[in-house]
This record gives structure tokens, C-alpha cells and sequence, in this order.
């Protein structure tokens, strides 16, 4: 039977707690209620109070908390109801958490789970993706997975790890994305890239839920004879340069696409990388598509024209192609 | 809920005549001292002769709270210090050389230059580091006393903060979740009156940083903390009711700062009468006075100690400037796990 998204992450946590008693949960909701999407449904039954932690509306609490707890042997994971609340605990991430072991050798093994993304009329503060202020914060890794068999790997990967993971599930993913994942124990690696499609004439560096859009837009395309590669990062810090390259090499023309706003996002970074180190292999500028710079808006025609859909892409990749 | 205890159940005047006592003076004594010797060379000399170049904040004046409540702590127990309590690092163990190396931005540091002044932390010795943003340390505490209740110990957390930190909100979220979760934490105030510049009244609205302790449904006591039996004793009784599986216990430690916000600053905001009034009550002045009082030490005992500790300090200066700058080709190591 196919594992959703988000049973795969709930599998991913439920093992965890089974195999490490120091796993343990804090957040909002997240147990008599059993998280505001469900995923610690169940949780508090089989784990008890002591490791399932209802918290009160204190993100900097439960994230300052968290730190603490890994101070003295304990694997916290810590939920951010919806990312977009993430700023609230802002200071003892990136503060907090991301330099401890840097100055004083002090390593923060806690993993930050936050709700992401746009594409379910949530509006501006039930929507955001703000990977990318993490991704300036040297010390932190920002995990975004798009699929139910990376999303249960990386979440028990995050859990083992022994620096601070800031990991995004998109929202829109949750019900949306079903596959046949293997029971039991695997885990996938932090910072390392996949090809989700291979192709040969242009390469879309992506992550999160617009994987799915470029895969879209590349069965479009197929229709016209165009072959796409997509790229799945997987995890956007650290970014897998190599596996970013070696498909630019390949096909020569690159998108990079996010559902994060345009300025200063991922993509930028990743635009910049790939002109530094693979300017040669090139046959067209580096072609960025993200939200416009705004925030996200509520009313159904405003979030559609926000969101980057296959439509889009399907347009940026047509005039690249012809570049 | 739980009142503000107002009383000092044992001051300095009612402290027991007893060799226990005694003992325990010279040790508050030769910890209080050694802080401030170390201080006072760091924040008038060093940084003076620019051997010290970045910031420097010091807690002269305020060495009978580190050292009161940090004798009445475990070694087992965490300790989150602030920015004024150099005394728990000394009585963790660490030697004045590695506070002057740190200082200087030697690898001889806790933190081998990676960050200065008061910014250290070695969980071995169970001290963390606190970072620059006021009362950041506050919930990470409390994250701390959590993992120590989970794993069924008798361990708590210490954490350490002045006023101007309770005017932040992680001060709030970390105290009312570590009530809610009747977590092992001492809360401990040094209200020093001035946050940099800003003075008490500036900074709330009610008159005590303990009033707040029932606001959030957890026992709060005031101390005189320029009397380090007072706050030893009130520390013992908060890391009691910790133990005990009450929760947090407040205890706000009324003090001056006896400098500026830092080195570079003179405290010309200060009225000179408060400085007059403070020097008065100088803990280690006061603690002395009492020793002598009750024979506890003579002046050549008393002498001998701050002697012992001039020339120990001296030789933690040199092996500092003598310790090596870091390698700048080290500069991206140690950012992840490796």
C-alpha cells in the first residue's frame, strides 16, 4: 500500500522514538491533538507524556528548550506549527543553535520540524517558505524533501545527526504525494542531491513540492520532443555543487526553480555557483523562476498567479531553449 | 500561588559560628577575590595596555551572587552564567590563565579565539556558553533541567541573568514553560539596576523582578546580594525545592554594577551618590569584615590569600600572552560535526 508524505515522516519519528529513548517531542498541539496535521497522531499513546511535550505558544521556548535538552545527551524534535512561525524563534536558531559548536564545541543534535509552502489558500502567515534565511546561517542544515521515500529518510537522518536540521515539509505534499517506500529502517543522506528525471537538453535545479511542476512541465515539454533533466536537492544546506554541475555539463541550458520569493533566494546562490564554476558549459544565462517578491497572498487568483506552476516553466524553458 | 518571600532567613549578622562557616567563608572569599583580581587586571590593565580588544564586562560588585549560588550548586548540576559571573568558571575549574587566553583571543581560550570575553562554555564541566542576546539562556536552561528530570536524576539547572534581561521575551517563554513543566531551574537575578545606560525604572514597572514569580506561578525570594551568605543560603533553598520536584524557584539578587556596561564605558549616567552607597556595601569588603569579626580569618591570613592569588594571576597573564593566536587556516574548521 502507498506510504503518503506525510505517514512517511510520522513512520520516519515513530522509529526513531522506538529505537532511541532519548527522542523526544515538543511543540504545540502535538499531543493530546496530535499535531495540527497529524503527524505525532498517535504518539502520545504509544510514547507517554514524558516524551511527547504539549508546549505552550513559545516558539523561542520550545526551540531554546530543545538546544538545552541536547546539551544533556537528549534528540530533540522540536515542531514549528507552521513555518511560518519559525520567526519567532529566529534568535535561538540562528544564534543560538547554529554557533554553539563553532565557538565552544558545544554540538546542538536537534532537528526543527516546520510546515511549509504555499497552495492551500493559507495565506501570508500559513504559507511561507523561508529556507533561505537558514540557508545564510552557517552551522545549520536546511532539509526541504519532496518525496515520501526522502522525506522518512531524511527526517531519521535529521534525528541522527549531530548538527542543528532545519527540516521543511511542504504542506501541499502531506496527502498529495504517495509512494511505495520500503518499512523499516533506512535513512537517506543529508546533502546529497538526486536526478529525479534524467534528460539531456535542460536541467531544472529544484526542491520541495516544485518538483512536481517541473515534472509536469517536462511531460509537456517531452511532447515537443524536449528532454528534461530534473534535479532534486533534496537538502538545500549544504548544496550538493557536484550533482548541480555535472547535470549543467550535461545539457548546458539550467532553470533554477523555487516556490520561495525570488531576491536573495536559493536560487540566486545556486545561479551564482553554477556561472562561477560551470560558466563554460553554458549555452544561456542561468534562468531563475520564483515567486515574485511579495508576500503570499490569500484569494485564489493572487495565490495562483504567486505560486510557479508548469505553465511558467513550460514558458521560461521554451525561450531558453530558443536562446 | 506562590508570594514573594521578602525575608533573608540568614544574613551575614546571623551567619553560624562554626569552623563549617568559617571554612566556607574562605572559600566564598578566595573565589569572590580571584574574580575580582581577574577582572580588575583584564578591565584595567589589559584592555588598557590594548592587549584586550574587544569587549570587556565585568561583575565588580556582584561577585557574592555567581559565587554564593554557585557554591550551592552540584558539580553535576548545569550552569548557564551570564555575562557578569566569571566566579562559576573558577569554581567549575577553569584556570585563570584559560579566562586571560580567552580574553586575549589565544588558543589557550575556551574557546581558542573563536569568541571572546565571557562568551565560554565547556559542557565537560557542565557551563554553557551564553550567547549576547540577553536572556537567550533562560529557556535553553530549561531545556536542560527537562533532560535532566527526563533521565530521572537529581541534577538542576542554574541560570543566571540581570534585569534588563527580564524585559525580553525568551526571559518569558522559557520561565512560563519551565513552570508549566515543573522543571529543575534556579532562576537567578542579579538586578544590578542598570542595563548599559537604562536604568531600573526604564526598564519595568514594578518594583522587583520577584514580583513576576507568582505571575507565573513559581516562588520568588529577594535577596541582599552583596551578601554571599544570604544568596548561598537562598540557593540552597531553591535548589532544594528543585530537587524536590517543585520547579522553578526565582531568587533576585539586589546588587550595583560597580563599573560601566563595559570597559569602554565610564557610567557618567550613574549619580555619583549611588556609587558612594554601593562602595559601601562592597561584598568582599563586607565579607572580610565579617571573617575578621568572627575570627574566622586574621588580616595576615586574609593578606596571604589575596597575595597567593596576585601571583597566581601573574602567571596566568604570561602563559596567556604567551599562548599562540589560532591558526587562521582553521577558520572554516568545526563549523559542522567533521
Amino acid at each position: 500500500m502507498p506510504t503518503t508524505y506525510l505517514e512517511a515522516i510520522r513512520e520516519g519519528i515513530w522509529e526513531e522514538m522506538e529505537r532511541d529513548e532519548n527522542v523526544f517531542l515538543l511543540g504545540e498541539d502535538i499531543g493530546v491533538y496530535g499535531g495540527a496535521f497529524k503527524i505525532t497522531a498517535g504518539m502520545l499513546e504509544r510514547f507517554g507524556e514524558r516524551r511527547v511535550v504539549d508546549t505552550p505558544i513559545s516558539e523561542s521556548a520550545i526551540v531554546g528548550a530543545a538546544i538545552g535538552a541536547s546539551f544533556n545527551g537528549l534528540r530533540p524534535v522540536a515542531e514549528i506549527q507552521f513555518a511560518d512561525f519559525i520567526s519567532c524563534a529566529f534568535d535561538q536558531i540562528v544564534n543560538f543553535a547554529a554557533k554553539c559548536r563553532y565557538r565552544w564545541n558545544a554540538p546542538v543534535p536537534i532537528v526543527v520540524r516546520a510546515p511549509s509552502g504555499g497552495g492551500i489558500h493559507g495565506g501570508p502567515f500559513h504559507s511561507q517558505n523561508p529556507e533561505a534565511w537558514f540557508v545564510h546561517t552557517p552551522g545549520l542544515k536546511v532539509i526541504c524533501p519532496a518525496t515520501a521515500y526522502d522525506a522518512k529518510g531524511l527526517i531519521k537522518a535529521a534525528i541522527r545527526d549531530d548538527d542543528p536540521c532545519i527540516f521543511f515539509e511542504h504542506k501541499a505534499l502531506y496527502r498529495r504525494i504517495k509512494e511505495e517506500i520500503p518499512k523499516g529502517d533506512y535513512t537517506v543522506p543529508i546533502g546529497k542531491a538526486r536526478v529525479f528525471r534524467e534528460g539531456s537538453d535542460l536541467s531544472i535545479i529544484t526542491y520541495g513540492a516544485m518538483v512536481y511542476e517541473a515534472d509536469e512541465a517536462a511531460n509537456q515539454l517531452a511532447g515537443e520532443g524536449i528532454s528534461v533533466e530534473i534535479v532534486d536537492l533534496r537538502t538545500v544546506l549544504p548544496i550538493d555543487e557536484e550533482t548541480i554541475l555535472e547535470s549543467v555539463r550535461k545539457t548546458s541550458k539550467v532553470i533554477v526553480l523555487h516556490e520561495a520569493t525570488l531576491t536573495g533566494g536559493v536560487g540566486a546562490e545556486i545561479a551564482a555557483r553554477i556561472t562561477e564554476k560551470a560558466f563554460d558549459s553554458l549555452d544561456g544565462p542561468v534562468v531563475r523562476i520564483a515567486a515574485p517578491d511579495v508576500p503570499v497572498p490569500y484569494s485564489p487568483p493572487l495565490e495562483e498567479a504567486f505560486l510557479p506552476n508548469a505553465a511558467k516553466i513550460v514558458e521560461k524553458a521554451r525561450w531558453l531553449l530558443n536562446y | 500561588m506562590a508570594a514573594v518571600n521578602r525575608a533573608t532567613s540568614i544574613t551575614l549578622q546571623e551567619a553560624a559560628d562554626s569552623s563549617e562557616q568559617a571554612e566556607l567563608a574562605r572559600r566564598f572569599l578566595y573565589h569572590m577575590s580571584l574574580m575580582r583580581e581577574v577582572e580588575d587586571r583584564i578591565e584595567r590593565k589589559l584592555y588598557r595596555q590594548g592587549k584586550i580588544l574587544g569587549g570587556v564586562y565585568v561583575g565588580r560588585g556582584q561577585e557574592a551572587i555567581c559565587v554564593g549560588a554557585g557554591m550551592a550548586a552540584k558539580p553535576d548540576d548545569m550552569l548557564y552564567p551570564c555575562h557578569r559571573d566569571l566566579g562559576l568558571y573558577f569554581i567549575r575549574g577553569v584556570h585563570p590563565r584559560q579566562v586571560f587566553a580567552q580574553y586575549m583571543g589565544r588558543v589557550g581560550g575556551l574557546t581558542k579565539g573563536r569568541d571572546g570575553n565571557m562568551h565560554m562554555g565547556d559542557l565537560n564541566l557542565r557551563i554553557v556558553a551564553i550567547i549576547s542576546a540577553m536572556a537567550a539562556s533562560i529557556p535553553v536552561a530549561a531545556g536542560s533541567a527537562f533532560a535532566l528530570k527526563y533521565k530521572g536524576t537529581k541534577d538542576i539547572a542554574f541560570v543566571f541573568f540581570g534585569d534588563g534581561a527580564t524585559s525580553r521575551g525568551d526571559w518569558h517563554e522559557g520561565i512560563n514553560l519551565a513552570a508549566v513543566q515543573r522543571l529543575p531551574l534556579v532562576l537567578i537575578c542579579n538586578n544590578n539596576q542598570y542595563a548599559y545606560s537604562t536604568p531600573l525604572e526604564k526598564q519595568m514597572a514594578c518594583a522587583n523582578v520577584a514580583d513576576r514569580g507568582p505571575g507565573y506561578g513559581i516562588p520568588a525570594e529577594i535577596v541582599d546580594g552583596n551578601d554571599v551568605f544570604a544568596v548561598y543560603n537562598a540557593a540552597l533553598r531553591a535548589a532544594e525545592h528543585a530537587r524536590r520536584g517543585l520547579g522553578p524557584y526565582m531568587i533576585e539578587c539586589k546588587t550595583f554594577r560597580m563599573t560601566g556596561h563595559s570597559a569602554h564605558d565610564s557610567g557618567s549616567y550613574v549619580p555619583a551618590h549611588l556609587w558612594k552607597e554601593w562602595e559601601a556595601k562592597d561584598p568582599i569588603r563586607r565579607l572580610e569584615t565579617l571573617m575578621l569579626e568572627r575570627s574566622w580569618a586574621d588580616r595576615a591570613t586574609i593578606d596571604e590569600m589575596n597575595a597567593g592569588i596576585r601571583a597566581e594571576v601573574d602567571a596566568a597573564i604570561e602563559w596567556a600572552e604567551k599562548s599562540p593566536y589560532p591558526d587562521p587556516a582553521t577558520l572554516t574548521q568545526g563549523v559542522y560535526a567533521e
